[in-house]
């Protein structure tokens, strides 16, 4: 194994690790305080009885996504200093709002989950909205970095590619920075506002205190279903930015290798690098010119117009691209399902097989999430900086990269089993002394 | 150039930050340490004091940290980009350390209530407390003494240019007399840090606590004149820059502070003693900033010359003004609503 390539899993393993928690940690306070507040307004037990319940598996979650955070800003320079010292002074400023955020968000946290006793009960409904926004701006924060990676703005070049000026300001502005926000912000209440609804469908059919889930369900499916109705039309919005800002990113995510008018939408299919075609795929005409720019005798920019080093693994992104979209497209289907359920006033608790289907697709938000981050990251290949960095030229000339690879590579993986272990061990117990 | 600018008034908001982490964060870990040591009839009740004190406030004070961290790549990006390179394993270590030691906490707080993975947690808990100060001071000191520095400077301009052995330049810069004597006093201030604040907190454990708290006051003493000594021999230009002008000034009120906490613990005056405490530890930081002013990696990049573009400073000095504004009154009310002292039962 290269050192690049130990590096590049060691960062992809860190940040698909820490995501999930990061997602948790923007969704779980908002559901927190709406139980809360539930409980506040009816005074039913329940609500109440679920918002400490959630809190101690947020406590838990939350905590594993601030070291894994820590562990993300270190490795920025232990793995890419190259890419810091080029690009720090421009990029940091969303970086030190996102301290602060965070900052924020910690000390409220300890408020909401220590201080039931300690402080008043306005006070302790509004720092648990505190947490749910300062989780939200942190979101907001970290993606305009990412998003300026993939559309660099506010700068101007030397004879050298240096910058000779920049404008940090102008850089949070980058043209993907809202699309991309969106879609984050979106995929974390959906996937788990739709995964903890999976849990709690879960133990509605295995027949465990109904009055306690079944209002953990509403609670976490006002949370989670609405963003996963939205989510596919934000990802329309962003497919439509990448194909014009990023289109080769647009063309191996779509396995498209000739540049043509009218291109078709392909479901599935393998591309060839080889041969430089997507073969076995069902292809609907017109559709990614519909797709991508409204118009279906558009232009699409095919993978032929770069060179091949310049082009990113398609296969690896072609696949990821299309698992997004399907497990989206579940997750919104189901979603859509429960919402026309709650409208018609039927009973949650008893439609099984919606249920079931919210049981199935529990795990699909992180998953796309999973994916959508190899999607726009790999995707960007070979680049860091899109057009100005690669992520060669980034990486440190630290040898033997593959050692802190296979460190951190075990650590994820244990603490990954222990936190799964222990929130099932959190969530059995309701089963025994949920009301 | 001289003077006091932009730069220098970022790299100040950054040693305050840090100060900030010492006084909080650092604690944190020493109350770790004290978890590991605790001893007696009483072992449970300190444990569980320990756990009650940090559990509302850990994660609040580790973000000072990831200030410092932020603060310095936005400011002074090249002198992080050779510390991410040059010190990579001390910091892979204590990034390993900080995961352990946060994770196995929640874990031991929130997992499964026998005594076999109470017991387990809290081993790791308390022994990352250990070592990831350790590590922090070794950071420090591989900074300061201008190893790490002089190292970066080492290295091959162009890929492909014949390179430095691996070991002068990962591993000799931090894994030397100094850089780990520094980790023994970062160590031994978090563990006096925390032997007081728990003192202040608790009255049925004072006796014990402060007996630590003098204990690790001594350790402090040893690990200080130790790493003076072993700078003497091995960083001269730390050595001489502890023992001039101004930093003689310092020394003394290092050594006003120390008398001050350690007359105050004999007397029990616990709340004196916590503010002579948290003195002395900040002193000795400014002492740091002493020594290595006006470089932030010595011996070649100084504040001037790593220093951000004029813009980001702005930006970033201005973020900072307006968050504090936010921040500190926040910081303020959760330590207000946590630090309620216990009555004597």
């Amino acid at each position: 194994m290269t050192d690049l390539l130990a590096a590049r899993t060691q960062m992809a393993l860190s940040l698909g690790f820490h995501i999930v928690f990061a997602e948790i940690g923007i969704a779980m306070p908002l559901m927190m305080v709406l139980a809360e507040w539930r409980w506040r307004r009816t005074g039913e037990r329940a609500y109440l009885d679920l918002a400490h319940r959630w809190a101690k598996g947020t406590a838990v979650l939350f905590a594993v996504g601030a070291v894994s955070g820590t562990v993300l800003s270190f490795e920025l320079g232990l793995l890419w200093p190259g890419f810091m010292r080029y690009a720090g002074a421009l990029i940091g400023m969303p970086f030190s709002l996102e301290g602060f955020a965070f900052f924020l968000e910690a000390i409220f946290l300890g408020i909401y989950l220590y201080g039931w006793e300690r402080v008043g009960p306005r006070a302790h409904l509004a720092a648990g909205v505190v947490v749910a926004l300062s989780g939200a701006a942190s979101a907001v924060f970290v993606v305009l970095v990412n998003a300026w990676m993939n559309t660099p703005v506010g700068f101007t070049l030397d004879a050298a590619g240096a910058f000779a000026t920049i404008d940090p300001v102008a850089a949070m502005r980058s043209p993907a920075a809202f699309q991309q926000v969106l879609h984050m912000l979106l995929a974390s209440y959906a996937a788990t506002g739709m995964a903890v609804a999976g849990v709690h469908a879960f133990m509605l059919l295995r027949g465990a205190a109904r009055e306690f889930h079944s209002r953990a369900l509403m609670v976490a499916l006002l949370v989670g279903a609405p963003a996963a109705v939205l989510q596919p039309l934000s990802g329309d919005v962003s497919a439509r930015v990448v194909a014009t800002t990023q289109p080769v990113k647009l063309a191996a995510l779509e396995g498209q290798w000739a540049t043509v008018r009218g291109a078709p939408l392909r479901i599935g299919g393998w591309p060839d690098a080889a041969r430089e075609e997507t073969r076995w795929a069902l292809e609907i005409p017109y559709g990614l010119s519909l797709l991508a720019f409204h118009d279906p005798t558009a232009e699409v920019k095919g993978l032929r117009t770069v060179v091949p080093a310049d082009r990113p693994p398609v296969a690896v992104v072609h696949l990821a691209f299309q698992t997004m979209v399907g497990l989206g497209s579940a997750m919104a289907l189901v979603a859509l399902w429960a919402g026309w359920c709650a409208w018609r006033r039927r009973a949650l608790a008893d439609e099984r097989l919606l249920l079931r289907a919210l049981v199935l697709v529990a795990p699909f938000g992180f998953l796309a999430t999973e994916a959508g981050w190899i999607v726009t990251e790999v995707g960007r290949q070979p680049w860091v900086v899109q057009g100005l960095m690669r992520t060669a030229s980034a990486l440190t000339p630290m040898p033997g990269l593959v050692v802190p690879m296979a460190l951190f590579t075990l650590l994820y993986l244990g603490l990954g089993a222990i936190v799964v272990a222990l929130i099932t061990s959190l969530v059995r117990e309701t089963a025994r002394t949920a009301p | 150039m001289s003077g006091i600018g932009l730069p220098e008034i970022v790299a100040a908001i950054m040693v305050l930050a840090l100060n900030a982490y010492a006084l909080t964060g650092g604690a944190d870990f020493g109350g770790g340490v004290w978890d590991l040591l605790a001893r007696g009839p009483g072992r449970e009740a300190q444990r569980a004091l320990i756990a009650e004190q940090i559990a509302p406030i850990w994660e609040a004070n580790h973000v000072w940290l990831i200030l410092v961290v932020v603060m310095l790549f936005t400011a002074f990006p090249a002198a992080f980009a050779a510390l991410g390179i040059v010190l990579h394993i001390p910091l892979t270590l204590m990034l390993l350390g900080i995961v352990a030691r946060g994770s196995s906490f929640v874990f031991r707080s929130y997992g499964a209530r026998d005594d076999a993975s109470q017991r387990r947690w809290g081993r790791v808990f308390a022994v990352a407390s250990v070592v990831t100060p350790v590590l922090l001071g070794t950071i420090v000191g591989a900074i300061v003494s201008g190893n790490a520095g002089a190292a970066a400077a080492r290295l091959p301009a162009a890929p492909g240019a014949p390179a430095p052995s691996y070991v002068s330049v990962y591993v000799a810069p931090w894994l030397a007399a100094f850089p780990l004597a520094l980790g023994a006093l970062a160590l031994a201030m978090f563990a006096f840090l925390a032997a007081v604040y728990l003192g202040v907190r608790e009255p049925a454990l004072r006796d014990a606590f402060r007996r630590r708290a003098l204990w690790s006051a001594g350790a402090m003493f040893v690990a200080a004149f130790g790493a003076l000594g072993v700078s003497g021999m091995t960083t001269p230009h730390v050595m001489g820059g502890l023992t001039r002008g101004g930093a003689l000034v310092l020394q003394l009120l290092i050594a006003v502070a120390a008398l001050s906490a350690i007359w105050a613990l004999y007397a029990r005056r616990w709340r004196v003693a916590r503010v002579a405490a948290a003195a002395q530890v900040s002193l000795i930081l400014w002492g740091w900033v002493l020594v290595q002013a006006p470089y932030v990696l010595p011996p070649t990049l100084t504040i001037r010359s790593a220093a951000a573009p004029r813009v980001t400073l702005e930006l970033l000095v201005g973020a900072l003004a307006v968050g504090a504004v936010v921040l500190l009154p926040a910081l303020a009310y959760l330590f207000r609503t946590f630090a309620a002292e216990r009555r004597v039962r």
